[in-house]
């Protein structure tokens, strides 16, 4: 990356670290509803890879765990947020909640909330890719625990019986909810898993964003090229718990602080600063700025926007009708 | 007017869609080289090729999800599942992904995916390949059900399940696939929606969909020779949306009900239309609604107990019979 890139992604990364801060504040005062997960600490895995690829382009799918992978792809933060608010101007228009960001005019092609279930989707996305013969790929950013679900292996056999051009990007923060990957699953090494499918695939450390960077690089490479789907394990870790119902009992606050000392962001920010692209005041005007965003225009549209019209209730159950004649009932429209 | 059976009439449909449109495609097992379990997909690998007819292997879930990947991109994917009972296997994707789709992005992506698959007992296939399970699929939202009863519905709904927007689930039959019946010459696109009077009567209306409208016809012929009971027999090839203004329509009209049904009885297809009966014509009825079903067991192997288990004709005629004080 270049360094004017680095710095842009810092900023970035500062706002994607303070939008998640910032919706846990909202939580507490009960602004926003239903179930929250949230991202600091894992901020290289999404930034890294996306650098690498292209942004709006590529098509991305992921877990419930996906406000940055939404915002990365090019989502308005205000419509991310007026999402949480449940409001009628949000992402998936007050439809979806935290779990369920949608953006499909950026590719962003959603967060879902069973665990695993992107898997296979992502395979189909990169299949209608294959058939349309574009060169865009499809990006599955799922974490470790999901790779206990069957639908993992049924999906990282077809796509490589059928050479899809999908990229899995495995965050693995080392916790399936509550539980470490040590009691949940026999290989923590998650990457070794995909070997049995003659999958490449590769380990590194998810925090620096310059190694994830360059590991991104030539797995995007790889699957852009038309080689098959690529399978990349960061090895990373989240600063809170699952979501906001959870008090991180089963695992020690030494730990936590060990991993804080490998922060993403400060690790990328003390490089700029070592490398003179940067000053520790120009990191924390970016801070302030970011922080004033947030409340300004995120926060202020979010609570601002209307609420959905209850008359709307049953709108996109199904497509519209009229668009859906004659099929329905042999009548034109 | 050809005479075809209702495999043949599946292919065609699968053949007129796919050679229309390139992103239409099919996937399953079986369903490429080897031709198809019921032949359904007949030639169609030899025409269009391994991209667009996919043989798959046994991962319903899988590729039922990749199906519904693939569709949020435009393309039109058609799913066979061998056997409804693995159809459980892919009904988180085709619950929590295909139905939910488009509501829980707020209409940004949808998903015009068609799944197909036989259900019913056939001969002596024991608990887990006799399913019957359109009630399972019909109580979901955002997807639609249909279930054909002859080759011009079965080309004719697929037809239209292609076109649609909306996820679509065909519910056909096992022993239904060599069923002889006459489709239009040219093209048809029989509706999603709907209901239709497969025979006109006034005494009785008998509710049957899929292979429990022949159960109905059947009864029909021997009530009106036998007994002078004059049956109506709607085939209600729509199992979601169920046509609540068709069953108001033949209730007000006879104001007598059976409901013929293969699957067992609780929470099921008559359950239901009796639901609507009584929110929609509940003052028509001059007697309470009788149900035609299954024992409530897993299938039995046995011949005798299997077709113990599951009714026939005869079992609407008696029905019919006690509805009129005539057993």
């Amino acid at each position: 990356m270049k360094i004017e890139d680095k710095k842009r992604v810092l900023r970035e990364m500062v706002l994607h670290r303070r939008f998640e801060e910032r919706c846990y504040q909202a939580y507490i005062e009960r602004k926003i509803g239903g179930f929250l997960h949230l991202y600091p600490g894992q901020e290289a895995c999404c930034n890294g890879v996306m650098e690498a690829a292209r942004p709006g382009q590529d098509y991305v799918i992921t877990g419930y765990r996906d406000h940055v992978h939404a915002i990365k792809c090019g989502a308005d933060p205000k419509e991310v947020m007026a999402e949480l608010y449940g409001k009628e101007t949000g992402s998936s228009k007050g439809r979806g909640g935290s779990m369920h960001i949608f953006d499909a005019a950026h590719h962003f092609m959603g967060g879902y909330a069973l665990v695993g279930g992107p898997f296979p989707l992502a395979a189909g996305i990169a299949k209608a890719i294959q058939l349309k013969g574009g060169d865009e790929i499809a990006i599955c950013f799922l974490g470790d625990a999901a790779n206990n679900q069957g639908v993992f292996h049924e999906t990282l056999n077809m796509a490589a019986l059928w050479k899809l051009p999908v990229l899995f990007v495995c965050e693995n923060n080392l916790y399936g909810i509550g539980t470490s990957i040590e009691r949940s699953t026999a290989v923590v090494h998650q990457h070794k898993r995909v070997a049995a499918y003659n999958i490449p695939s590769a380990e590194c450390d998810g925090q620096d964003i310059d190694i994830v960077y360059e590991h991104a690089r030539k797995a995007v490479d790889h699957v852009r090229a038309g080689n098959g789907p690529y399978f990349l394990e960061l090895m990373t870790y989240r600063y809170r718990g699952h979501s906001m119902s959870d008090s991180r009992g089963y695992r020690s606050r030494e730990e936590e602080e060990e991993w804080k000392q490998r922060d993403p962001i400060f690790m990328l920010r003390d490089r700029l600063i070592t490398a003179g692209a940067l000053t520790m005041a120009d990191y924390e005007a970016m801070e302030k700025e970011t922080d004033a965003y947030i409340e300004n225009e995120v926060i202020k549209f979010a609570e601002e926007s209307p609420e959905p019209r209850v008359e709307d209730l049953e709108k996109y159950v199904l497509a519209d009708r009229a668009s859906q004649q004659p099929w329905l009932t042999g009548k034109a429209a | 007017m050809a005479q075809i059976m209702l495999w043949e009439a599946i292919q065609r449909a699968h053949d007129e869609e796919m050679s229309r449109d390139p992103l239409v495609i099919c996937m399953g097992e079986d369903i490429g080289v080897a031709g198809g379990t019921y032949k359904a997909t007949k030639g169609l690998f030899e025409k269009y090729g391994p991209l667009r007819v996919m043989d798959t292997p046994i991962s319903e879930g899988g590729f039922t999800g990749l199906a519904i990947g693939a569709s949020f991109l435009g393309v039109r994917p058609i799913v066979e599942i061998m056997s409804v009972n693995f159809a459980w296997l892919a009904m988180d994707q085709m619950f929590n992904s295909a139905a939910k789709i488009r509501y829980m992005s707020g209409g940004q992506i949808e998903a015009p995916c068609v799944f197909r698959s036989a259900g019913g007992a056939a001969h002596q296939l024991g608990a887990q390949h006799s399913a019957r399970m359109e009630k399972v699929f019909m109580g979901v939202a955002g997807l639609r059900v249909v279930t054909p009863s002859n080759p011009k519905q079965a080309y004719g709904l697929l037809k239209s399940a292609i076109r649609s927007n909306d996820p679509v689930f065909i519910n056909e039959h096992e022993l239904m696939y060599n069923m002889k019946g006459e489709v239009p010459d040219a093209e048809y696109f029989h509706p999603l929606e709907g209901s239709d009077i497969a025979r006109s009567g006034t005494d009785v209306t008998l509710f049957g969909y899929n292979i429990s409208v022949h159960w109905c016809l059947k009864a029909a012929e021997i009530l009106d020779k036998q007994y002078g009971i004059s049956a109506e027999v709607v085939d209600l090839y729509s199992l979601a949306p169920l046509d609540r203004a068709g069953i108001k329509q033949s209730v007000s009209k006879t104001h007598r009900v059976v409901i013929a049904e293969e699957d067992e009885a609780p929470v099921g297809v008559g359950s239901e239309i009796i639901a609507i009966i009584n929110e929609e014509c509940f003052f028509e009825l001059d007697a309470a609604p009788v149900r035609v079903h299954s024992a409530l067991v897993p299938q039995p192997y046995n011949h005798t107990l299997e077709k113990a288990a599951i009714p026939d004709h005869e079992d609407v005629v008696k029905a019919v019979l006690k509805l009129f004080g005539k057993a």
